[in-house]
């Protein structure tokens, strides 16, 4: 009959509307800024920049490599090389950024910047809370605002941290290893001079200062 | 005093709103203007104690003659404004002869008339009595008027009905889906 | 001072019930006798200005807190305990918001439409009875005034969207004054049937006849089978009238952005959004005026509680009724609405103008007595309901269900 379907729904709203005061569960809002819900792991927004250690400008994995600036493709992120080098976690001496600027307003979210990075420095982050009063300036953040402790970036991405370091470690000990290999090699040829010498403590005392300055190095 | 002021103010108004009909280039302003004459009739009306006729020109005419005439300016020629040159054709000053000769017979005319003095007070006539009337001694006219209107309405109907039916058009019929689903 | 039965005319209940009476009588009387229509008249207005835009401020509020509901969300509540100072936060955005008039509009009819709009829709509270004595104009043709007031709301609208120069302006205008013509006819001829039983066109005069009590029912038109279909009739096509879900469609945000104020902004915004919800108000008014007894008590032991109370009361439950519509019914599309209008409104109320026709006279011919009573009413309410029934099947069984159809588009 016409109108039949009006009622229905009349009364559908109407279980809504009494039931929302009655039953909690029926009321699916979170109220934003004092409840919030779990965040997900693999949420992303914004880039960041790791940092290890307790100096945030001192433990930057950034090499300043501008591969990141180059691939992004709104062109956001603008870095300035610097003109020394200081030693990166292996011990090489590599550059650094002097300026390392990345726009969000700019920003996409793409994660081609973290994608390209060789060296694990850039990753995406998890803040959303970044409203400005400046839309300019403040939305500019530098490398003082993105660089992150690698503490951080266990928390918002535990498994993906995990990983990463254990890559990282990977490739230090593969680091090691061929540095152990060249040393050895170089004190095997210190020993093949030696015996050439014909001083068979010598051999023995060039294997030690070999090893030993191998175990220095790492 | 206080009803000449009333008198003159919506006298003006309606006056105003005539001469801008008139006068603008904008139809929809012109018919604007319009609809602020019949609002100043509607008033002289109210204030002379006409309330039935009062409200009914309210009702009538701001509320569908003037929608009416909107409607017709928007969906015939647009609601453009008019060239200049329309007005400055050569016939205007024949116009204002015209013009010239009318207002001369008119004053003639009216200084010659004799005016009557008017017997006190206007009769007041309440909605029930206009009711009355309608449904007594002018309901056969009444009974008329609508059958006019219900005949000039069904008129407009037909003449505003598309000439063919679209299903008997070849073109149409062969686009149309062979079964339009089951009634429910 | 009309009195009905069962309202005790003594005491504190009597005063309480003439208290804004009194109140405006006493102010009045402190002015010089030539002043004192004027002083009391424009106490009046100033009651009628203040009142309705604060229901107004409410119902913003409290219709998103009922949508909210009705959708199990929460609704505004962050503004003041329980977001109820949330209509404040809105006064204050719109009153400082830039007013931008769009450079090819027409400035000053853009300027002119809301203004004539909420002029017009104050004009209709002159002659509504919210009380007691509570008239600012008693008039003879109230409800022709309202009648009349309402159609020239339509020109505003057409001023709204024509002035913007914005096709979806023009079009929201366009559909708004279509339907709002449409369901007129529908919306006067059910309303006829009040005026044709009370024989009059006063508004107070039409509540004073429905404030007898037959034990403790009241003598409400909508209690009898012309006076219910008229009522629904009548809400009905209110709905369409204001523009209220779900005939909606002049301000279809899915499809013409916000229809005729699409290009207003700020206060003129604000103006079009008080107009529309104090036409909202006014016709429930009126629905309540010629169908709900007015002002007058649902139970005749509850007569001692103020007539302006029970008024107010019955508007806040239109409101409601009008919120919950919202919250169920989904938009109508254009061809449905214009069928519904003329192929089973204006039937139904030309119908229902024959049965109150034939209530009349059964009423004289079948004398007094319940069981001549019973075989009027069932009668009236066949006929009615057997109509319904029929028209309803028709429109059903001619609505072509199944999948869309494009005659250009292909």
């Amino acid at each position: 009959m016409l109108g039949e379907g009006i009622l229905k729904g009349l009364a559908e709203t109407a279980k809504n509307f009494a039931g929302s005061f009655v039953s909690e569960e029926r009321l699916t809002t979170v109220e934003y800024p004092e409840q919030r819900l779990p965040q997900i792991e693999n949420t992303r927004d914004f880039p960041f920049l790791v940092y290890d250690g307790d100096d945030a400008m001192a433990g930057l994995r950034c090499v300043s490599c501008q591969i990141c600036e180059k691939e992004c493709p709104p062109k956001c992120i603008y870095i300035t090389k610097s003109a020394d080098k200081k030693p990166d976690y292996v011990g090489k001496a590599q550059f650094y950024p002097t300026r390392f600027d990345i726009d969000v307003s700019v920003c996409m979210s793409c994660q081609i910047c973290v994608e390209v990075c060789p060296f694990e420095a850039i990753k995406m982050d998890t803040e959303f809370e970044l409203s400005t009063e400046d839309r300019f300036g403040g939305l500019i953040l530098d490398r003082h605002k993105l660089a992150k402790s690698n503490e951080y970036y266990h928390q918002i991405h535990p498994t993906e941290a995990a990983e990463v370091d254990a890559r990282l470690a990977e490739e230090k000990a593969k680091v090691e290893a061929k540095a152990k290999a060249a040393a050895e090699a170089a004190a095997a040829k210190a020993a093949a001079d030696a015996a050439a010498k014909g001083t068979a403590d010598a051999t023995a005392k060039a294997a030690e200062s070999a090893a030993k300055s191998a175990e220095g190095q790492a | 005093m206080m009803h000449a002021a009333f008198f003159l103010t919506f006298a003006v108004l309606t006056l105003a709103g005539a001469v801008a009909a008139a006068l603008l280039r904008n139809l929809v302003h012109c018919a604007l203007s319009l609809t602020v004459t019949f609002a100043g009739l509607a008033l002289l009306y109210l204030s002379l104690g006409a309330e039935f006729v009062g409200l009914t020109q309210v009702l009538v005419y701001i509320g569908a003659v003037a929608i009416l005439v909107v409607f017709a300016i928007l969906l015939t020629r647009g609601s453009g404004s008019l060239p200049r040159q329309m007005l400055s054709s050569s016939g205007w000053r024949v116009g204002w002869l015209a013009a010239v000769a009318v207002g001369f017979v008119l004053v003639a005319a009216l200084r010659d008339a004799p005016f009557a003095q008017s017997q006190g007070n206007a009769p007041v006539v309440s909605v029930k009595e206009i009711g009355q009337a309608l449904m007594g001694p002018f309901a056969l006219p009444l009974e008329i008027v609508g059958v006019l209107l219900t005949v000039a309405l069904i008129g407009a109907v037909i003449v505003a009905m598309p000439e063919k039916p679209m299903l008997e058009n070849p073109v149409l019929k062969n686009q149309m889906p062979e079964k339009q689903g089951g009634a429910e | 001072m009309n009195l009905n039965a069962g309202w005790a005319s003594t005491g504190w209940t009597s005063t309480l019930d003439q208290i804004f009476v009194l109140v405006q009588h006493r102010v009045a009387e402190l002015f010089p006798p030539v002043l004192q229509p004027w002083v009391a008249m424009i106490l009046g207005v100033v009651g009628i200005v203040a009142v309705f835009p604060a229901i107004f401020a409410l119902t913003t509020v409290l219709e998103r807190k009922g949508l909210g509901r009705m959708q199990n969300r929460l609704g505004p509540n962050r503004v003041g305990p329980y977001g109820i100072l949330q209509p404040m936060a809105d006064a204050i955005k719109s009153l400082t918001k830039e007013d931008i008039i769009p450079r090819s509009a027409d400035a000053v009819v853009h300027f002119l439409a809301p203004v004539v709009l909420v002029v017009a829709i104050f004009l209709g509270y002159a002659v509504l009875p919210v009380g007691r004595n509570m008239v600012l104009m008693p008039i003879d043709a109230g409800i022709l005034f309202f009648f009349a007031i309402g159609a020239s709301t339509e020109l505003s609208i057409f001023m709204a969207g024509w002035s913007s120069r914005n096709k979806y302006s023009l079009l929201g205008a366009m559909r708004a004054v279509a339907q709002m013509i449409s369901y007129e006819v529908p919306l006067l001829l059910s309303a006829v049937v009040a005026i044709m039983m009370t024989g009059s066109l006063s508004p107070e005069a039409i509540v004073a006849a429905q404030g007898g009590f037959s034990g403790v029912l009241p003598h409400w038109y909508v209690f009898t089978p012309w006076g219910f279909a008229g009522f629904a009739l009548f809400v009905v096509a209110a709905l369409a009238e204001t523009n209220r879900s779900p005939f909606d469609l002049p301000e279809g945000e899915s499809e013409l952005v916000a229809g005729y104020f699409t290009e207003y902004s700020g206060f003129k915004f604000a103006l079009f959004f008080l107009g529309e919800y104090l036409g909202m108000m006014s016709i429930a008014g009126y629905g309540i005026t010629l169908f709900l007894g007015g002002w007058g008590a649902p139970f005749s032991f509850l007569a001692f509680i103020p007539s302006w109370a029970w008024f107010f009361g019955k508007l806040f439950l239109a409101i409601f009724f009008f919120i919950w519509l919202r919250g169920t019914l989904p938009r109508l599309r254009q061809d449905q609405l214009m069928n519904f209008a003329w192929k089973f409104m204006l039937p139904m109320s030309l119908l229902n103008l024959l049965v109150a026709a034939a209530w009349r006279f059964l009423g004289e011919w079948l004398g007094a007595g319940v069981g001549a009573e019973a075989i009027r009413w069932l009668a009236c309410a066949a006929v009615l309901g057997g109509t319904y029934v029929l028209l309803g099947r028709a429109m059903l069984r001619r609505q072509k269900i199944g999948p869309r159809s494009y005659r250009y588009a292909e």
